[in-house]
């Protein structure tokens, strides 16, 4: 017999302190399996955000820093400058990269720093309490905006990966999803794309990956998955907006 | 002894740290330190480091905190309303027990200030700034070649206590030229950087850390980090004092102002006013003791600063009230003349000698 | 044969694994975990074909897959 799926090598055996069904477990699991397939575990340093995953260097099984709100890109850059021939990314929320660390996040793309940032969409603010995140979508509620967001009050949410893509300075960015197996797949796949882009020195990756909050939202963590599909997907369209062969 | 050269002290900073070994700078322009992030611009790509233009100081202290938790010499420099901006990232970088050096060439504030020299961050750089019980390390140069030596000093006393360190210059200091020299500092017998993040080959993952969610936790890190500063305190404070033999009555000042006050001295002295002068190298540690020996010797003090009065309130503490504490201060870029301290004292003393 | 194996007491009792089985063999047990949950798990083991989505969903690494090695 032998094991097709289980806890890679790049995860600590220590449980997630994530709310049940929460897919920021998926895609923890996801980068450690990347990270595991590709050789890079003892080569890696990943940097934690402020947010419901800040305790991320408690669960990835190699180097890490934990980073202020929004600040995982720079300290990445000092990182990464110092240590060229080292794998190192980012793992960071929507209110952590899309709101306090736009500036961080755009000007890593813009210098095209050979790095890769997993960016975990679930437009809400999760660790604070369900409050109106940059990416929260138009008529959703959340503690700070208890009637839905309108367009008048709190105006539009950003799409980061199309914003992104627009640099050129930016290698890979894709946009995937984890609310069915084989969008799990294929988010794992662009995930692998990014760290192998980094690897090969083709510059900023970034992987936006689409994710739930049943607690904030309100849902079961299933039907979190079928809001997720229904009205994020719209809004939040899912490809590969820019690959590197377009940089050439 | 080495070559002695002319430079500008801004560019004098930036040469004496990569003499230490620092090959990364992080920084955003602002003045009246514009050159030394230039310096390190041309000078760095050349010894195999790096120099990098961040978007913002935010961002700038955030990749020294990065390049400082794997394991390099870092440093970045700005002026005040740009440290007011790098606090956040000072105060990660003490908690998570990093060493890194940070010069600020200060500038009259608050707000935007102005651009001409001024000492009123004391309190900033002495007494927090940032958020949590944290200490920086605080060298306050008075000269050109003071400023060399000190940064030089500054990594090594960052990496043996693994704590962040600030070199407290003002735009005098920034701007004046002077013959340097640069002198190996006295190596101290540094611990291999083992915590740092560069790969978890043959060994458990570092963490980089300054979160502690169990109050327990914090309280014992908050501790431990405490009585690292008790240990500072008793190893590394630095000052000079000058005529303090017979001196009847102090002055107090650091960095440029006390060059001034060294001026006013003279011309006291030969007036027949016995007067001395501290000066404090390290405003934190602040040479407590010292002022508190010298309160039992003479009559008064004359704190004397660029600002409407911060240092004083640590001479004051020192003293323990026994003796008066004056306090004469120039601020928004205006500069103390020699002639005005003079007449200071004459006033306090009241003509008597 | 293909089997599961469900670390229970990690279990959060999300149910995502039961809704992504094509043989509709994963189910919450009636069983409660250290954790106070009612954890997922596989009665009809034999009908598992090995396809791994329920330990591609779980969000806490409980599941484990083992496949015959293909020959």
């Amino acid at each position: 017999m032998i094991k097709v799926a289980g806890r890679p090598e790049s995860l600590q055996s220590k449980q997630f302190h994530y709310c049940p069904g929460c897919t920021h477990g998926i895609i923890h699991r996801l980068v450690a399996e990347v990270m595991d397939e590709l050789g890079i575990r003892e080569e890696s340093i990943g940097v934690a955000p402020v947010g419901c995953s800040v305790l991320a260097y408690e669960y990835f099984n190699c180097d890490m820093h934990e980073a202020a709100h929004g600040r995982a890109p720079a300290v990445a850059t000092g990182i990464k400058r110092v240590h060229p021939d080292k794998v190192v990314f980012t793992y960071q929320g929507d209110g952590d990269l899309a709101s306090i660390g736009t500036a961080e996040i755009v000007h890593a793309a813009g210098r095209s720093e050979k790095i890769t940032t997993i960016f975990v969409n679930n437009a809400i603010y999760g660790m604070t309490g369900g409050q109106m995140a940059p990416t929260t979508l138009i008529g959703q509620k959340a503690t700070t905006s208890p009637y839905g967001r309108s367009v008048e009050a709190q105006g539009y949410p950003l799409k980061v990966s199309e914003m992104l893509a627009t640099l050129t300075g930016a290698a890979y960015i894709a946009r995937v999803s984890v609310h069915d197996p084989q969008h799990i797949r294929k988010a794992k796949a662009a995930i692998k794309k990014a760290f192998e882009y980094q690897i090969a020195g083709k510059g900023f990756t970034l992987v936006e990956v689409l994710s739930t909050c049943p607690t904030n939202w309100g849902l079961t963590p299933i039907e979190a998955l079928k809001w997720l599909e229904e009205n994020m997907l719209p809004y939040y369209p899912l490809g590969e907006y820019k690959t590197p062969e377009e940089v050439k | 002894m080495g070559e002695r050269i002319l430079m500008k002290g801004n560019e004098a900073i930036g040469e004496a740290a990569i003499k230490a070994g620092c090959k990364y700078f992080f920084g955003y322009p602002i003045t009246p330190q514009n050159e030394l992030p230039e310096y390190m611009s041309r000078r760095l790509p050349k010894e195999d480091g790096v120099f990098l233009q961040a978007e913002s100081e935010v961002a700038a202290i955030n990749m020294v905190y990065g390049a400082a938790g794997s394991g390099a010499r870092v440093m970045t420099s700005s002026s005040s309303p740009g440290i007011s901006l790098k606090m956040e990232g000072i105060s990660y970088i003490a908690g998570a027990e990093l060493p890194c050096v940070i010069v600020n060439i200060v500038r009259g504030g608050p707000g935007l200030g102005g651009i001409q020299p001024a000492q009123s961050d004391y309190f900033q750089a002495t007494k927090g700034g940032a958020h949590g019980d944290y200490r920086l390390v605080v060298l306050a140069p008075s000269s050109i070649q003071e400023a060399v030596d000190l940064v030089q000093e500054a990594f090594e006393i960052a990496d043996f206590y693994r704590n962040p360190v600030m070199v407290l210059g003002d735009g005098m200091i920034g701007q004046m030229m002077e013959p340097v020299e640069f002198r190996a500092p006295q190596k101290r017998d540094l611990q291999p950087k083992d915590w740092a993040t560069d790969g978890c080959k043959g060994r458990k993952p570092n963490v980089i850390n300054s979160l502690w969610l169990q109050p327990e936790k914090l309280e014992e890190h908050n501790w431990k980090l405490f009585k690292k500063y008790e240990e500072i305190k008793k190893n590394e404070v630095k000052y000079e004092t000058i005529q303090m033999e017979d001196a009847e009555f102090a002055l107090v000042a650091y960095g440029t102002t006390s060059r001034i006050c060294f001026s006013a001295l003279e011309t006291l002295r030969a007036e027949g006013y016995k007067v001395g002068l501290i000066r404090p190298i390290t405003i934190w540690p602040f040479p407590e003791a010292a002022i508190n020996q010298a309160a039992d010797q003479v009559k008064g003090f004359l704190a004397v600063e660029m600002s409407t009065g911060q240092m004083v309130e640590d001479v004051r503490l020192s003293v323990e009230g026994k003796a008066p504490v004056h306090f004469y201060g120039r601020t928004g870029g205006m500069v103390p003349s020699p002639n005005e301290i003079v007449d200071q004292v004459k006033a306090v003393l009241g003509g008597g000698k | 044969m293909p089997k599961v194996v469900f670390d229970e007491d990690r279990c959060k009792g999300c149910e995502l694994c039961t809704t992504v089985c094509p043989k509709n063999i994963v189910v919450m047990s009636k069983k409660i975990n250290a954790k106070g949950y009612h954890p997922a798990t596989v009665d009809e083991m034999d009908k598992c074909i090995g396809c791994a989505f329920c330990a591609n969903i779980c969000p806490d690494t409980v599941i484990e897959v083992f496949k015959e090695e293909k020959k």
